[in-house]
């Protein structure tokens, strides 16, 4: 059975079938990754999925990676950074290193494919190759730009200008440009460790291993510990609901090596905790079928962030029919219709009101579930993302807006 | 036996991409601006993407305008009057555009406070349009028979395409079905009750079913006669 066919089951056979109709208008063509890292990121997570399903579909695709010192990539961080909106100072020395490495790179990896796709900042500066060739070329970016530092952003808005399309993951993380924008918001896989089925066995048996009872319903909110994330707001949000009903809370994740404040958070976390037996502080190490489980465990699942990107553990939840609270930040509001696959929060208040709602209405909780899911099958599925990546790739050739194939 | 038609119905589908246009909206005065003005890919986009993003929803909320501004204006009582317009009843996208104006319009003018509401921080109206890519299916009909059996197997997009697109963006009298119904096989009340199947109102999968209710009821008849 080929790689694609094995998502018949989950999206139908003639979302399939479109998929390689649309393919066939793409016969002959090549197809060219390049980002910064194979391993670890969402990016280099969706390219190890999509690139293999593009291949079956009949793409010659090749995916390339950068090369870059700790030098570099500790500038690539700082612009990242200022692309998030943090007050990140980068000096004219330090883009000349940026650039340098960029020029560097441009030597070593000719971009020769017909269709080029330059992910993030990091290899912005490839884009130079462009003028020697006649291939086209698009930038992709992942990152929440809406509050990017205007300098920082200037600069690289000059190179973007350069390509002959740009690709954000929501509306409100695009910025104005010369060039056409399109809108492809990231996806999960359905058949991946951290979203597959799982038997109930399995899930009792994660919360055993954390020492978790399954006798009060539990709210879990999965997310490293970052403030940007408000893990002190969930557990507020977790108190208020608990005056009125039995229940205890799961906070689980990771603390990033490249994030200076996440020990201190965490330990934040644990003191605001306190002695309360209830709630359920979890570090854990990257497992995909452990954070599968709590989910599946979870009466509730939260995602209480001040700011966020797309907001891809919200699609986790909602994909395994689970009611989810979540704030109306980054790319939250395009999965989560409020009252309709969710609901959406702004306050530690209006969290805790929806938690109890769900709490206190099965019925409502189930059927937001099943539509969240739903939701998520039909919009927010690897299938969809690779569809519009081979529309993306066509409109690499057609300006008009309804184009006849 | 059911007749045949004189040129065959060939099934296309039309998957869309959606492309940013820059163009935002924080308050009632600013989106009636903006509708003036954006291109009529975006108001396709605004007033049928929400039942093809959400197709499993019974009922459905009707357009993005409307639920923008029941879910961040606050205002029931607009958001209902722009749910309730009869997009079917609509037979361009230009007056599509002219009745979304009117009702925003006479909304802002008998209650003057509509002016004030202003859109929390992160949930502008950011206008985005469809590119449509129209390209053909293997699956063709010759008759009724065929016809069915094909609606079964197409794609909702595929569905989609031929029951609304056709008819507004591509300014077709009816949609595609009525037309080659009546046209290539004479069959006028088929095409009269397809036509008058409201497909807003309906879950993807409904429209399906209504569809080959109404073409198995016609078949048997058919073969009866």
């Amino acid at each position: 059975m080929s790689k694609l066919d094995e998502y018949e089951p989950i999206v139908g056979k003639a979302v399939i079938e479109e998929l390689r109709l649309l393919a066939g208008h793409l016969s002959g063509k090549t197809i060219q990754h390049v980002n910064s890292t194979s391993v670890g990121g969402g990016v280099a997570e969706i390219l190890n999925r999509m690139v293999p399903l593009l291949k079956e579909l009949g793409m010659e695709t090749r995916w390339d990676v950068i090369k870059g010192g700790e030098q570099f990539f500790h500038i690539t961080k700082k612009i990242h950074n200022a692309l998030h909106g943090s007050n990140e100072e980068i000096t004219s020395d330090t883009w000349d290193i940026f650039w340098s490495t960029n020029e560097k790179n441009s030597l070593e990896l000719p971009c020769i494919s017909d269709i080029v796709l330059i992910h993030d900042p990091q290899p912005i500066g490839l884009i130079v190759q462009k003028g020697s060739r006649q291939n086209k070329w698009a930038w992709r970016c992942h990152v929440d730009i809406s509050y990017a530092q205007t300098p920082v952003w200037e600069i690289l808005r000059s190179y973007i200008n350069r390509y002959d399309a740009s690709v954000f993951s929501a509306p409100s993380f695009s910025k104005s440009l010369a060039i056409r924008q399109f809108m492809i918001s990231p996806s999960i896989d359905p058949l991946s460790d951290k979203n597959k089925d799982l038997p109930q066995s399995s899930v009792e048996g994660v919360l055993k291993e954390y020492k978790i009872k399954n006798d009060k319903p539990i709210i879990t909110q999965i997310s490293r510990f970052d403030r940007l994330k408000d893990p002190l707001g969930v557990i507020e949000a977790y108190r208020q609901v608990k005056r009125y009903i039995d229940c205890q809370l799961i906070l689980a994740g990771g603390t990033a090596s490249d994030d200076p404040e996440s020990a201190e958070v965490l330990s934040e976390v644990k003191q605001r905790a306190a002695d309360d037996p209830d709630i359920h502080v979890l570090l854990m190490p990257h497992n995909e079928i452990h954070v599968n489980a709590l989910q599946r465990a979870s009466a509730v699942i939260v995602q209480k962030s001040l700011r966020e990107g797309f907001g891809l553990t919200v699609t986790e939840a909602l994909w395994k029919g689970k009611p989810v609270v979540a704030s109306a930040v980054g790319g939250v509001p395009l999965q989560i219709k409020n009252k309709y696959t969710g609901l959406l929060c702004h306050s530690v208040e209006g969290a805790a009101f929806a938690i109890k709602q769900i709490l206190q209405s099965p019925d409502y909780a189930q059927r937001l579930g099943e539509n969240g899911r739903e939701h998520i099958r039909q919009n927010f599925l690897l299938t969809r993302h690779l569809k519009e990546y081979l529309l993306l790739f066509l409109s690499l050739y057609y300006p008009d807006e309804v184009v006849r194939l | 036996m059911t007749a045949k038609a004189r040129e065959p119905f060939v099934f296309n589908s039309r998957l869309h991409l959606n492309e940013l246009t820059g163009v935002k909206a924080t308050t009632l005065p600013e989106l009636v601006q903006c509708l003036r003005t954006v291109n009529s890919a975006s108001i396709y986009r605004h007033t049928h993407h929400f039942i093809e993003q959400h197709q499993y929803l019974a009922p459905e909320p009707t357009n993005d305008f409307a639920y923008w501004v029941s879910e961040s204006l606050g205002d029931d009582s607009l958001g209902e009057q722009l749910a309730g317009i009869d997009v079917l009843a609509q037979p361009t996208i230009s007056s599509i555009r002219k009745v979304l104006i009117g009702t925003i319009d006479r909304a802002l003018r008998t209650r003057p406070r509509l002016k004030a509401l202003t859109a929390p921080e992160g949930e502008e109206f950011v206008f985005l349009k469809s590119v449509s890519f129209v390209f053909p299916t293997p699956y063709r009909a010759a008759d009724l028979v065929e016809f069915a059996e094909c609606l079964r197997k197409v794609s909702l997009s595929s569905i989609y395409f031929h029951m609304f697109e056709a008819k507004l963006r591509l300014e077709r009298p009816t949609n595609d079905f009525s037309y080659w119904l009546m046209d290539s096989l004479g069959e006028r009340q088929l095409a009269l009750r397809i036509a008058q199947l409201d497909p807003y109102s309906q879950s993807g999968e409904t429209i399906r079913s209504s569809l080959l209710k109404i073409l198995e009821t016609r078949i048997k008849e058919a073969k009866e006669k």
